[in-house]
């Protein structure tokens, strides 16, 4: 499950923000009649074309691993969960419509109408980020149905679809995915201008990704501050490993780095009374410590201080290269003529990537024992099917697989396109001028 | 009768995933069995143009059905689920590796890589319908059961699914079949629209076939299902073998267009005929829709989100099937 998720949740990013991106290039295009702008629109769009089909059979595999893996999670909360899966479901419909029209459209439709057609799947793409985000809300902060002697009553979809946790965690889904596309793309364009390529198109196509980015990466700390404060209302032993609070210190410190070994912080440096202010908002209201809770409903501390912490790390470092980058460049300096600053920017995809995965694990792994917060463990979610192993070790080598032949195929149409070649044709025959047909050729023309 | 409505609109959706996404991977069937590259590349661009804009929304059916069974009835889906992991797992595994070298192909750099997603793509094609036949055959043949896991293996390895994956794989590739003849015609290649009709005249009458061949078995191994198609569903059993019927005199005489029409309606007849055959029964002779059903609040909702769902989805997807078929759509690529 975590490993298709996590898989998925990389292409969601894509799904979720590229629309826009790409509809800002293309309006660009159009406005000021730009063929570099269209250029790069038709491009990304084929580049997206390749990168949502994967995201659409990984989201496939979700949903059968949801009743694969968690029967007892399905079985008991299905009906309770349903309901945003199902506008979850309505809203990659019509992104899948749209996806379609638009990819085909180029040369098709009038150029106006053409570009309308991304506004809906940037539409759906934020709908169906809130729906599942609220399921995943749902489990930290479960309400929407009571239990009377053990069975699941008195259910309320509507208030599991707006759960109270659910509109800031998908805040900062959707920023996240606006950081995660952003940065790759902007890192795509860093690459090729340390390998010489400086030419307009280039700096156009950095620069859009980059406004993406940066404006997601300035707000996102505040967004995930937001969050972080319903912790200790809600759950606060997940708050407690966050901050690494083995006991209850008021006020508390901010932990920086450390790891719990036989029940010792090691390694860690504290700054005082930071942990209060930041999680509590106050000097003096304490991080609950961990002491407070039975041991069996700890969660495995380390890995999610650690996670937890490498997310707000490059958070932070995102956000205040976002802000340098654009005050440089109001005051007339240009940091891209750098190559320390593109090299840095280089990473910048693999860094947002890095910071959503672990914030993910962060808040999963904060949770456990819990499926269900305080509802439910996860060995009653989980089936007890015998070959788990080997179903992982399948999945494994089929996403690698999947990983690989993305790779090598984007990579083959950047190296056709820099090399001129605009339509990208497949070679399905070994003789493109096909022997039979005067004329046309059996693959250039396509009817 | 707030649990049927739902039930009819989860089939709703079993039924055009079938046609849909069918036809779909039924070109594959087509591309696997085009030629060497040389022969096939004409039929191999044809498939590529005719499915590409529509095979990500015709697949979100798949999507709708898994989400709309597990609110909607949530513990037959989780022993379903459980009981028939194996083809399940298969069939996804063909869904990946389908989807994925689909889109790899449109974009490969050589011939070399285009015969490797090629080949996966047609072959996962024809290979992934089976399952969700033996699926079919499972839950139609009573090997279900309402609570907990069934056996792993009989499930669905017995006459029932057996049969279910064959006419799986030949329905999907006959509809296929009959949409590629009419696109190339329209497009006017004529010799590939020749070859085609050939091929899918040939499919249409061994899958008809098969489809008679399976009432005998399934008297003894489904009795519950067969009786319902004698009786209920015998209406449907007919039309689908009228329509079907049709289809290949329509074939035969060159009217692509029309044949279209009746293969979907003798496809959707086979299909329905299932669906009405085995109600009221959910998983069959195991638990009926009506004690399968969850909330009631969620069966309201969830009728709430079919209806919006019917509101915006449809005449999107209306349009972009339009789209399709015009004009200045089945120009080449640019
Ligand atoms: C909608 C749901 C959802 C989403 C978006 C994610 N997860 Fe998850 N994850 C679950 C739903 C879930 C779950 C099914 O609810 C689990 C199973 C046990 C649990 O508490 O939550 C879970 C558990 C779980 C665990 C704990 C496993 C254990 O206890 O042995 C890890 C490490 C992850 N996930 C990792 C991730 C990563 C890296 C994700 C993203 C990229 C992610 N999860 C997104
Ligand atoms: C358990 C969790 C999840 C499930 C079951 C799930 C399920 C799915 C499914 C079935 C699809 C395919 C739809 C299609 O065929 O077009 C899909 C695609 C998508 N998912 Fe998820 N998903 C999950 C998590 C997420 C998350 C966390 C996000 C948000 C960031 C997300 C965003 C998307 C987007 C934007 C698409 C369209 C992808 C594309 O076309 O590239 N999903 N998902
Ligand atoms: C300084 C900045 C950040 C802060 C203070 C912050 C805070 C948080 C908190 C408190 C949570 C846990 C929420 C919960 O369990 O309920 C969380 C989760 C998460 N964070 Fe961050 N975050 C920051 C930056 C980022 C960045 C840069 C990314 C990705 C690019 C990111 C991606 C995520 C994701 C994907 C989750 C899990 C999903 C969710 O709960 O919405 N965060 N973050």
């Amino acid at each position: 499950m975590a490993l298709s998720l996590g898989w998925h949740i990389v292409l969601a990013c894509f799904g979720v923000a590229f629309p826009a991106i790409i509809f800002t290039m293309h309006l660009i295009g159009l406005r000021r009649g730009s063929e570099h702008a269209l250029t790069l629109a038709q491009r990304w769009a084929k580049v997206s074309a390749v990168l949502f089909a994967i995201g659409a059979v990984s989201g496939t595999v979700l949903s059968f691993e949801m009743g694969l893996l968690w029967p007892g999670l399905m079985g008991t909360f299905g009906d309770v969960l349903g309901l945003p899966f199902a506008f979850e479901g309505l809203a990659f419909f019509l992104e899948a419509i749209f996806l379609g029209i638009y990819l085909y459209g180029w040369g098709r439709m009038p150029p106006k109408q053409h570009l309308l057609m991304v506004v809906p799947m940037a539409i759906t793409g934020v709908v169906g980020t809130y729906c599942v985000i609220a399921v995943n809300a749902w489990m930290n902060v479960p309400t929407g149905f009571r239990v009377v002697d053990g069975e699941v009553t008195d259910i309320e979809p509507w208030a599991v679809l707006f759960n109270p946790a659910a509109f800031w965690q998908f805040l900062h889904m959707w920023l996240a995915a606006y950081m995660v596309a952003g940065f790759a793309i902007a890192a795509v364009y860093a690459v090729g201008m340390l390998r010489g390529r400086r030419d307009a198109r280039h700096r156009l196509g950095f620069t859009v990704a980059m406004a993406f980015a940066s404006v997601s990466a300035v707000i996102q700390p505040f967004v995930g501050h937001l969050l972080g404060g319903r912790l200790a209302e809600w759950q606060p032993a997940k708050l407690a490993a966050f901050e690494l609070a083995t006991e209850t210190e008021s006020p508390s410190p901010l932990r920086l780095g450390g790891v719990l070994i036989d029940g010792e912080v090691r390694y860690a440096l504290d700054i005082p009374y930071l942990g209060s202010l930041i999680a509590r908002n106050s000097f003096t209201e304490p991080v609950i410590g961990l002491d407070e809770f039975p041991a069996d409903t700890h969660p495995p501390v380390n890995i999610t201080h650690l996670s937890f912490q490498v997310m707000v790390a490059i958070g932070t470092l995102l956000a205040l290269v976002a802000v340098v980058y654009w005050v440089m460049r109001w005051r007339g300096r240009e940091l891209t003529d750098h190559r320390w600053f593109l090299r840095f920017m280089a990473t910048g995809g693999v860094l947002s990537i890095v910071a959503m995965e672990a914030g993910w694990i962060a808040t999963e792994v904060g949770r456990q024992p819990w499926i269900v917060q305080d509802v439910m463990r996860t060995p009653e979610a989980a089936g007890d099917n015998p070959g788990l192993w080997w179903l992982l070790g399948a999945t494994s080598v089929v996403y690698t697989a999947m990983t690989i032949g993305a790779v090598v195929v984007l990579r083959s149409m950047a190296r056709r396109w820099r090399a001129g070649e605009a339509d990208l044709p497949s070679p399905y025959a070994p003789d493109p001028a096909g022997s039979e047909d005067t004329g046309t050729t059996s693959m250039g023309t396509v009817r | 009768m707030l649990e049927t409505a739902v039930a009819a609109a989860l089939f709703v959706g079993v039924l055009a995933y079938s046609l849909f996404g069918g036809a779909d991977f039924g070109s594959g069937f087509y591309d696997l069995t085009a030629g060497g590259s040389r022969r096939g590349a004409e039929l191999r661009t044809l498939v590529d143009h005719s499915i590409g804009p529509v095979w990500e929304a015709n697949h979100v059916w798949l999507v709708y059905v898994l989400v709309t069974w597990w609110t909607a009835f949530p513990e037959s889906f989780a022993s379903a689920m459980s009981t028939l992991i194996l083809p399940l797992l298969l069939a996804l595994l063909g869904i990946v590796l389908r989807g994925a070298s689909f889109a790899f192909r449109k974009y490969a750099a050589s011939l070399a890589q285009a015969r490797l997603f090629g080949a996966v793509f047609a072959t996962s094609s024809v290979v992934t319908p089976f399952f969700f036949g033996t699926v079919a055959g499972a839950i139609a043949s009573g090997r279900v059961p309402a609570e907990g896991r069934g056996d792993l293996w009989t499930s669905w390895l017995n006459p029932t699914s057996a049969f279910g994956g064959v006419i799986a794989v030949g329905t999907c590739a006959f509809l296929a079949g009959c949409f590629l003849t009419a696109d190339a015609a329209r497009g006017g290649q004529e010799r590939l629209a020749g070859q085609l009709r050939r091929r899918t005249i040939g499919v249409g009458l061994v899958t008809g076939g098969i489809v008679l061949a399976a009432l005998v078995p399934l008297e003894l191994d489904a009795p519950t299902l067969a009786d319902g198609l004698e009786t209920q569903a015998a209406p449907l059993v007919v039309a689908s073998a009228v329509a079907g019927v049709a289809t290949l005199v329509l074939l035969w005489r060159r009217w692509f267009g029309l044949a279209r029409l009746t293969a979907v309606a003798a496809v959707a007849a086979v299909v329905s005929g299932w669906g009405v055959g085995q109600y009221p029964w959910l998983l069959v002779d195991e638990v009926t829709i009506a004690d399968a059903a969850g909330a009631e609040a969620t069966l309201q909702a969830l009728l709430v989100a079919v209806g919006i769902a019917a509101v915006v989805v449809l005449p999107a997807l209306a349009y972009l099937y339009r789209l399709t078929q015009t004009e200045a759509w089945s120009r080449s690529e640019h």
